[in-house]
């Protein structure tokens, strides 16, 4: 637990930086009490927006997502690995060989499915 | 919170209140404009202008966007209408021409020119050929001052920021040029009915030929900043490709134009100035893409190089004023024996000259295409009618044609390619 | 002295020279861009423009804090420090100079995950931020930095990876250590020369990382006016530019730390103190590039820095990391420890 401190203590203190910050800008900044409905609207190029913001979005930024969070975990497996490497010697490297396989296998499945292709899924 | 249905449009997202008058659109006339899909919130319908950094100061865009990619694009001008067109039926021939001045206020002289030509046209004036001359230095200086703060701005557009300031920095050079021969370095009206204002003082040489040397060098540097790049060419190759016949038929011209593989040029076509009497070549593309229209204009600071290399040494010693008391006024030292002087002196700067009845159209070839000027004279010293055919009207029209299919980052490099700058769009 | 105290005075002193350095960071950069365009930059505010970014501070503090209708309040004002606080906490296992003193979390053995980690969670920031502003500009900024974090995320990774494997360990100071070996003096040991590979594509992913040009598309000025800080003015816009700033910084001190053997150089046995010296150097030089790069790139587009990240960057860090790890097994010079 010791080895976390510095950092836990680096967190307190970077958060209380972010809350001065914030709390400096309330304090110091003017507060102006004739607020009209323009100025509080949200910034679309001086115009009023058509429709709301907060929206569903495209279907493929939540397939990239989920293809992103299968690889990024694979690729926290390759730390643990590396460290070990040299202890591990060729078993170590033929076992990983395996691991890449599967995962380059579906890479390139996906590649070729097109799932890769930002501009094609549109259609 | 990620969850959310699609919001359909209805009359009540555009519900105008009495004190909002950003909202100009009404229900009825948004459904005509845009895909049903819009209407049922599948997608996303977003401003982009007035006030936006890069659509070159107050174009409004109305853009129908599936994600980044845009469905719909439709442009919405006047933000910027001058009046200017209806202001010049007020005033006198030679008093219109301030106004000329700040409808493509990057290329102010070609302004002046057209409109000039388009004067001398309808009241037929015989131009001095030093002053044919010299007007065709200061068009060719102002093409490629027009096309410096066009390749700027796009450059600017893509991200490439630095080359904003090297063009400024090359437009410095030319603005004094403008200063030197009239005073003013943006809104010269120099160039008037009969000839131009005066003739240009010694140094005026000195400077066109600092261009001449350093330009070609400066020229080498953004070849190897923007062309040979290729993430340059990643933005601009083979995006917002309009055809030979679609830019025809919207009535596209200048490099627009000619980058879709169409070798027409006011300056070959329809001579005026003694554009006749000099070497120089058209540059065209081929597939009308955003990369050809920036090789085009690119080309074309070469061929202006070469078209003021030889009216420089060609240029004729002479007036730079028509003769014809009707339309030019005297010198000041003739007023001071000759009473006839004296007269037209005071009716040309009271009354102004009168134009016959008639209409004339005279185009020239500014940095942006075709500028028009069509007048129509009454026998009076004011126009009847005035209209620019202004060339970025014309070839911002297509512009949902070119940005259709194409993502949010293309939009910012097409309207940056078609160089338009508003004034003279909403004139 | 009490391990707290010290780790908490240690902690503060860190985020005090962070910050300075951001602020001067920011007048470098100006200072930098200027002459590269021609220009001449900040000069008025005190000598050579030293103090335009306290003016600059000062300014923002002033400003009036605007909440804009229809924002997602809690979200709204979390998203700031969601960007700052990962990047200064990237500086607790970086070691900045020779020895403990100079390294706030020296004993963590995991200190090139928790890299990669804690590097990745500015981006829920971002595209928070993006979402919980209401505004069509903002959400697309927010979605484009999700799509860029997945671009650049899994290279980038991988690349840390190569290099925790030639040092056998994950710990940063492990890792300095690692690229100074007996057999070979000098530069010549440091990774950028032993994994070229892996630093190139550490590079790439480190504009991306931090959203500077040319990859910075979620704050295209030119396409979303402001990206996903579009509502963001004042003290709140501080924050986001502090955060960028200081993980420019970070980004810079882990390459220099994985790559340009970290605060190593010659006398640092003899002084110590040298070494944060040497640190600082290579640091401010990686920052320069940063900075040279913005004023020379044109911008990337956006599904062209996907295409990269998922087909070049990661199968090509991935072969890096297999080919150095048969050539450690070989036992190759260059790749012993």
């Amino acid at each position: 637990m010791n080895d976390f401190l510095p950092i836990f203590v680096l967190l307190v203190l970077a958060s209380g930086l972010v809350s001065l910050v914030l709390l400096i800008s309330v304090l110091f900044g003017p507060r102006r009490r004739a607020r009209n409905e323009t100025k509080l609207q949200p910034y679309e190029s001086g115009m009023r927006p058509i429709g709301p913001a907060q929206r569903r979005l495209p279907v493929r930024f939540y397939l990239i997502a989920v293809l992103f969070i299968l690889f990024d975990i694979e690729v926290v497996f390759f730390f643990p690995w590396a460290v070990a490497l040299r202890e591990l010697g060729w078993a170590g490297l033929l076992s990983m060989l395996i691991f890449i396989g599967i995962l380059e296998a579906g890479h390139f499945w996906l590649w070729r499915r097109g799932a890769l292709e930002w501009e094609k899924m549109d259609k | 919170m990620l969850t959310q249905t699609p919001t359909p449009l209805n009359e009540d997202a555009l519900k105008v209140r009495v004190e909002d008058v950003q909202l100009d659109i009404t229900f009825e006339q948004l459904k005509r404009l845009v895909s049903p899909r819009a209407l049922t919130g599948e997608t996303m319908l977003m401003n982009m202008g007035p006030q936006h950094p890069s659509t070159h100061g107050v174009l409004r865009l109305l853009l129908e966007l599936d994600g980044e990619t845009i469905v719909n694009c439709i442009p919405d001008i006047g933000y910027l209408h001058t009046g200017i067109e209806k202001t010049a039926e007020g005033k006198t021939y030679l008093k219109a021409i301030p106004l000329t001045d700040r409808t493509d206020y990057l290329a102010p002289m070609s302004n002046n020119m057209a409109f000039c030509g388009a004067v001398e046209k309808l009241v037929g004036i015989e131009v001095p050929l030093r002053a044919q001359y010299l007007r065709v230095i200061l068009l060719e200086l102002t093409r490629m001052n027009s096309h410096l703060v066009w390749l700027g701005t796009h450059a600017l557009d893509l991200g490439a920021m630095s080359v904003f300031l090297y063009c400024m920095r090359e437009r410095e050079m030319i603005l004094d040029i403008y200063e030197a021969v009239s005073g003013a370095r943006m809104m010269s009206s120099y160039i008037r009915p009969g000839g131009l204002w005066r003739d240009v003082p010694n140094v005026f040489f000195d400077l066109v030929q600092r261009v001449l040397d350093v330009f070609p060098k400066r020229l080498i540097e953004y070849e190897k900043l923007l062309t040979k790049n290729p993430m340059w060419k990643d933005r601009t190759v083979g995006i917002g490709k309009i055809s030979a016949q679609d830019a025809i038929a919207w009535g596209m011209t200048g490099p627009c134009l000619r980058a879709t593989g169409v070798k027409y040029d006011v300056r070959k076509a329809y001579p005026y100035s003694s554009y006749d009497h000099f070497d120089f070549d058209i540059p065209t593309g081929t597939n009308g893409d955003v990369f050809d229209r920036y090789k085009c204009r690119m080309e074309e600071f070469n061929q202006s190089l070469k078209i003021i290399r030889q009216a420089l040494k060609r240029l004729p010693p002479g007036p730079v004023m028509t003769s014809d008391r009707k339309v030019a006024p005297p010198p000041k030292h003739e007023i001071a024996y000759s009473m006839e002087s004296l007269i037209h002196h005071f009716k040309l700067w009271t009354e102004g000259f009168k134009a016959p009845e008639g209409e004339v159209y005279f185009a020239v070839e500014s940095g942006k295409g075709e500028y028009g000027v069509l007048l129509s004279g009454d026998g009076t010293s004011k126009p009847r009618r005035v209209h620019f055919r202004a060339p970025s009207f014309h070839n911002l029209q297509p512009i949902n044609e070119m940005a259709r299919g194409q993502l949010l980052a293309d939009l910012v490099a097409i309207i940056g390619s078609i160089d338009i700058v508003l004034g003279d769009v909403d004139r | 002295m009490p391990v707290v105290v010290e780790v908490t005075l240690k902690s503060a002193a860190l985020i005090f020279v962070l910050l300075t350095g951001f602020a001067y960071l920011s007048l470098l950069e100006r200072k930098f861009i200027a002459r590269l365009q021609a220009r001449i930059g900040p000069n008025r505010a005190g000598p050579f423009g030293l103090l335009q970014p306290v003016a600059d501070g000062l300014k923002l503090i002033f400003k009036e804090s605007v909440t804009p209708k229809g924002v997602d309040k809690p979200i709204y004002f979390l998203a700031p420090a969601l960007v700052v606080v990962p990047a200064l906490m990237l500086f607790a296992v970086i070691p900045v100079g020779k020895g403990a003193t100079f390294q706030l979390a020296s004993d963590l053995n995991v200190g090139a995950l928790y890299v990669v980690g804690v590097m990745s969670l500015a981006v829920y920031g971002i595209a928070l931020a993006g979402w919980a502003s209401n505004n069509k500009y903002a959400v697309l900024g927010g979605l484009r930095a999700a799509a860029q974090m997945i671009a650049y995320e899994l290279g980038m990774g991988l690349s840390v990876a190569a290099v925790v494997l030639m040092a056998s360990s994950a710990s940063l100071a492990d890792i300095v250590a690692a690229q100074y070996p007996e057999q070979y003096g000098g530069i010549l040991g440091w990774f950028l020369f032993r994994q070229p590979v892996a630093a190139a594509i550490f590079v790439i992913a480190a504009f991306a990382e931090v959203a500077r040009a040319p990859f910075d598309l979620v704050e295209a000025e030119q396409e979303l006016t402001a990206g996903f800080m579009t509502e963001y003015g004042g003290m709140k816009f501080a924050l986001f530019f502090m955060g960028e700033y200081v993980k420019m910084i970070a980004v810079s001190a882990l390459f220099t730390t994985f790559f340009l053997g970290g605060w190593s150089g010659p006398f640092v046995n003899e002084a110590p103190i040298l070494s944060v010296v040497y640190f600082t150097i290579k640091v401010v030089v990686c920052l320069l590039a940063f900075i040279w790069v913005r004023a020379t790139l044109p911008r990337v587009r956006y599904d062209k820095l996907m295409d990269m990240g998922w087909k070049v960057l990661f199968p090509v860090a991935l072969a890096n990391v297999l080919v150095t790890a048969v050539l450690i097994l070989l036992g190759l010079p260059g790749y012993r420890l």
